[in-house]
Formats: C-alpha cells, structure tokens, sequence
C-alpha cells in the first residue's frame, strides 16, 4: 500500500515536465482547465505514468480522471 | 432553459473568425458536374480533382456503369430493408462472393459504408472485459466503434512497435485482445509497421484487424493491402474495407477466415438495422472489385504519379508529411489554419481542389491540405497540378 502523499509527490514529479504554464499543483488541479493540456499532452504524460509504474491506464478510466487527486486515487489502485 | 447548441459556440465562433477575412469556406463545396474521375467543374470552372480518393479511377468505368444501370433495370431503385429480412438481393451476394476472391479468404460481409463496417466489427467483437488496443492516431470510425461497445480501450503512440508491445505486456494473459491498425493512415499518407505488429500481437494472444482503406487496389502484389505487401495477411484476423475510395462506389466491407464469422450477420447492429445499399451499386460494386484484380498497369502509373507530385512538392520547398511516397495520399503541412484555408482557397481559383484537413482529425493539431491521386491523373495532369501549387503557394506566401 503506498502513502498518498509520497504518490501525489511522484506523480507531481512526472507532471512538472508538461507543467509549462508553472501552475501550483494541488490534488484539485485539473488537467484541461488549469494545465490546458490538449489530447497530445495527455497521450504523452499517461505513457510516461504508466511506463514509470508499469500499469496501463485505459481510455475508459481517462475519461474519469480530470483531476491531479483523481490520478493518485487511480495510480495507487492499479498498483495495489 | 439551457441551450443545447452552447457547446458549439467556440467552433461556431471559429469559423466565423475565419470567413470573415473573407476566404471561401472550405467545407461547403459542389461540384457542379464531374466530367472524368480527375476534372468537375466547381464554381463554373473546370477544376482537376486531387482530393477524392477515387485512387484507381473507377467512377467511370463503363463496365462499372453498365452493371449498375442493368442492376436497376433488373432489381429497382432500392432494397427497403436490412440485409438479416428483405434486403439482400443477388448483387449484395455476388459482390461478396468478388471480395472472398479478391482477398482469398474464407468470408466477407457488406455494410452500408465502411463507417459502419468498422462500428459494426469492433463493437461487436469486441465485449465487456476484453480490450482494444489501437493506434492513437485511428480513423473516428474505429474510436467509434470502440465508444459502442464496452470493452477496455487502451491506445499506443502512432506507428510506435514498442509502445505497442509494452501494452500487450502489461494486460492480463487471459483477457480478450483486438489490436486495430490501419495499413494506410489517411492524414499524413504514411504505413505501418504491420509485419511487426501483427507478429508482437499474435505473440500476445491478441486477433488482429486492420483497416485497409487506403490501400486497396493498389498496394500488394494483388491488390489486397500493405498486410499483403509486408507479407502478414495470413495473420491477420479481419480486413475492413470500403467500396468508396479505390472501388470507386460506395458501401464497406469486413474479410476473414474466421470459421465463425457469417454468426456477425445475426449480432452485428450496424449490419442488422439499418437498410442494404441499392442493388445498383452492388453491381458496379462487384464489377469494379473484379476489374481491379486485373489492374497493375494503372497500378504503376498511379505509384509514378504519387512519385512524381512528391519530389516535385519538395522541391517546390513544401513541407510533407512523409519524407518518401508510401502511398497514394501525400500531405502538405501548413503553418496555420488562416493560412491553410487562404492556400486552399488560391490552388481553387487556380483549378485545383485538395483536402482541406484540420482538427480534431488531424494528428498534432496541424492543418494539412491533403492530395489523393488518381491512376487516370496524365502526367500532363501532375506537371499542370506542381505549376498550380507554385503560383498558388508564392500568393500565399508559403514558399
């Protein structure tokens, strides 16, 4: 069982890259409205998640996560 | 009350953006009459088509148009119905029995469009619990047909044999897999690796279907596909097809030598409710996809002229899609929309009509115009369409 906080840390860590605007970066952070990522980012940043945890996150479960606290809620799940 | 059409104000705003600088709208023109396969006349003026994917010229064939016209006399206008109660007539299965001996497989099934071949196969197919795996960069309607069905949609990285394997690595051994792959992507014109993909998915315990749109008639020593030409057909588990590009009609198809497969004709609901297409266009339908097992010389024409509008695009200073022909399509990136939809615009006023293509069916959220050739394109045709290019680009500023 991971400890969410050291998730949110490594998952803010993998996001920092793609953070090109320097949002502040809280679980209620979401990926479309504050960090404006468009379907690219997105692609290339759940490819970088789920090679660092060696999970596959579907684009059924994407659909479901808008947020950074929504991500560490999935992450810690599929690596249980 | 809340407006339901709100959610297309930023598109609707888009595009009033760009008609008012005045440009003609890209989306919303007619072709007044189509004299040949490669000319119609547009806005009273005598236009060469380089943007209808009539890869082999078909539209015209007189043998093509002769089955279609006794097939009205002999079957009427229509069908009324599905295919499963009254509407398969002896053209829907002649032209079933041309594919099974244009692929050499074992079954074949006719859809209304190639659209729904795909919604149609990949929904079905594919349920609760198993997976789709396909290419980031898929046509809409395989996103489609993944959206109607309920199985777990993963996607790759464009053409990217790697990202693909990881994939199929990290799945459960025992879930049901569909890989879904297109020989030919249609925005950029570039194949794919499908030796290599067929072969890591097989290994995988994944069926593989590929979407061999853009490359039928021409690509494979019998036409078949980039599968045929990479020398993987026999492991792949289903072709889709469609009869409105090489064909030169309209309708899709799926191929296999599944030994289930005629079970899709009873589950599959884009084939069960809707309406069969005409028994006319059945007929110039079967016609065509036979007169096309015997094409190679129109073949080798159509890959000299693909050749011949690259290198000379390039040397023109364009920016292409792919930095060789790999098939009959070839894309030209432009810097932005305002200035793809003014490009557009001049290579019409100069005779030429392309694709105009941009997002969301664009990969990267880049603006291409979008070339098809066509066999029956001359050589004339193709120097006459680099000189339009040239003046039309130099006007535009992009070269």
């Amino acid at each position: 069982m991971t400890d969410r906080s050291e998730m949110f840390d490594k998952l803010k860590e993998l996001i920092e890259p793609f953070n090109k605007k320097g949002v502040e970066l809280s679980e209620a952070t979401s990926f479309a409205g504050d960090l404006e990522w468009d379907s690219l980012t997105v692609m290339d940043f759940v490819a970088e998640v789920e090679d660092t945890f060696d999970i596959v996150i579907t684009m059924n479960m994407q659909a479901e996560i808008e947020n950074v606290g929504q991500l560490v809620d999935a992450v810690i799940k599929l690596t249980d | 009350m809340t407006d339901l059409f709100s959610k297309f104000d930023p598109l609707i705003e888009q595009r009033a953006a760009l008609l008012s600088t005045g440009v003609t709208d890209p989306f919303s023109l007619v072709m007044e009459k189509v004299l040949s396969p490669t000319v119609a006349i547009c806005n009273g003026r005598e236009t060469i088509l380089l943007g209808t994917y009539n890869y082999m010229g078909m539209t015209f064939d007189e043998d093509v148009i002769a089955a279609g016209k006794q097939a009205f006399d002999d079957f009427g206008a229509g069908t009324t119905g599905s295919r499963v109660l009254n509407g398969t007539f002896d053209p829907h299965k002649d032209v079933e029995a041309a594919l099974r001996e244009f692929y050499d497989m074992d079954h074949a099934m006719v859809f209304s469009t190639g659209y729904q071949a795909n919604l149609g196969i990949i929904s079905t197919i594919a349920g609760k619990g198993d997976y789709i795996i396909l290419d980031i960069d898929s046509h809409a309607s395989i996103y489609d047909g993944c959206k109607m069905g309920d199985a777990e949609i993963v996607a790759f990285r464009h053409n990217d044999i790697e990202a693909l394997e990881k994939r199929l690595k990290r799945l459960p051994a025992e879930a049901g897999k569909l890989v879904v792959l297109e020989g030919v992507y249609s925005m950029m014109g570039d194949v794919a690796p499908l030796k290599e993909m067929v072969r890591i998915s097989k290994e995988h315990g994944a069926m593989v279907l590929v979407d061999e749109a853009h490359s039928m008639g021409f690509i494979g020593q019998h036409g078949r596909g980039v599968a045929e030409e990479q020398g993987c057909i026999d492991d792949v588990d289903f072709i889709i097809g469609t009869f409105s590009k090489s064909v030169g009609t309209v309708g899709g198809f799926c191929v296999s030598n599944h030994p289930k497969f005629e079970i899709l004709r009873l589950v599959c609901r884009p084939y069960v409710f809707t309406a069969a297409l005409p028994p006319s266009v059945m007929a110039s339908s079967a016609t065509s996809v036979r007169k096309l097992m015997q094409g190679s010389n129109k073949r080798a024409h159509l890959w000299e002229n693909s050749k011949t509008l690259h290198k000379g695009l390039r040397d023109l200073g364009f920016q292409l899609g792919t930095d060789e022909p790999q098939s009959a399509i070839i894309a030209v990136i432009m810097p932005d929309l305002e200035r793809g939809a003014m490009m557009w615009e001049a290579l019409l006023k100069e005779g030429l009509y392309v694709n105009l293509a941009r997002p969301p069916a664009t990969p990267a959220g880049m603006t291409l115009l979008r070339c098809s050739l066509c066999a029956e394109h001359t050589s004339e045709q193709v120097q006459d369409i680099l000189g339009r290019f040239e003046r039309a680009g130099k006007a535009v500023g992009i070269i």
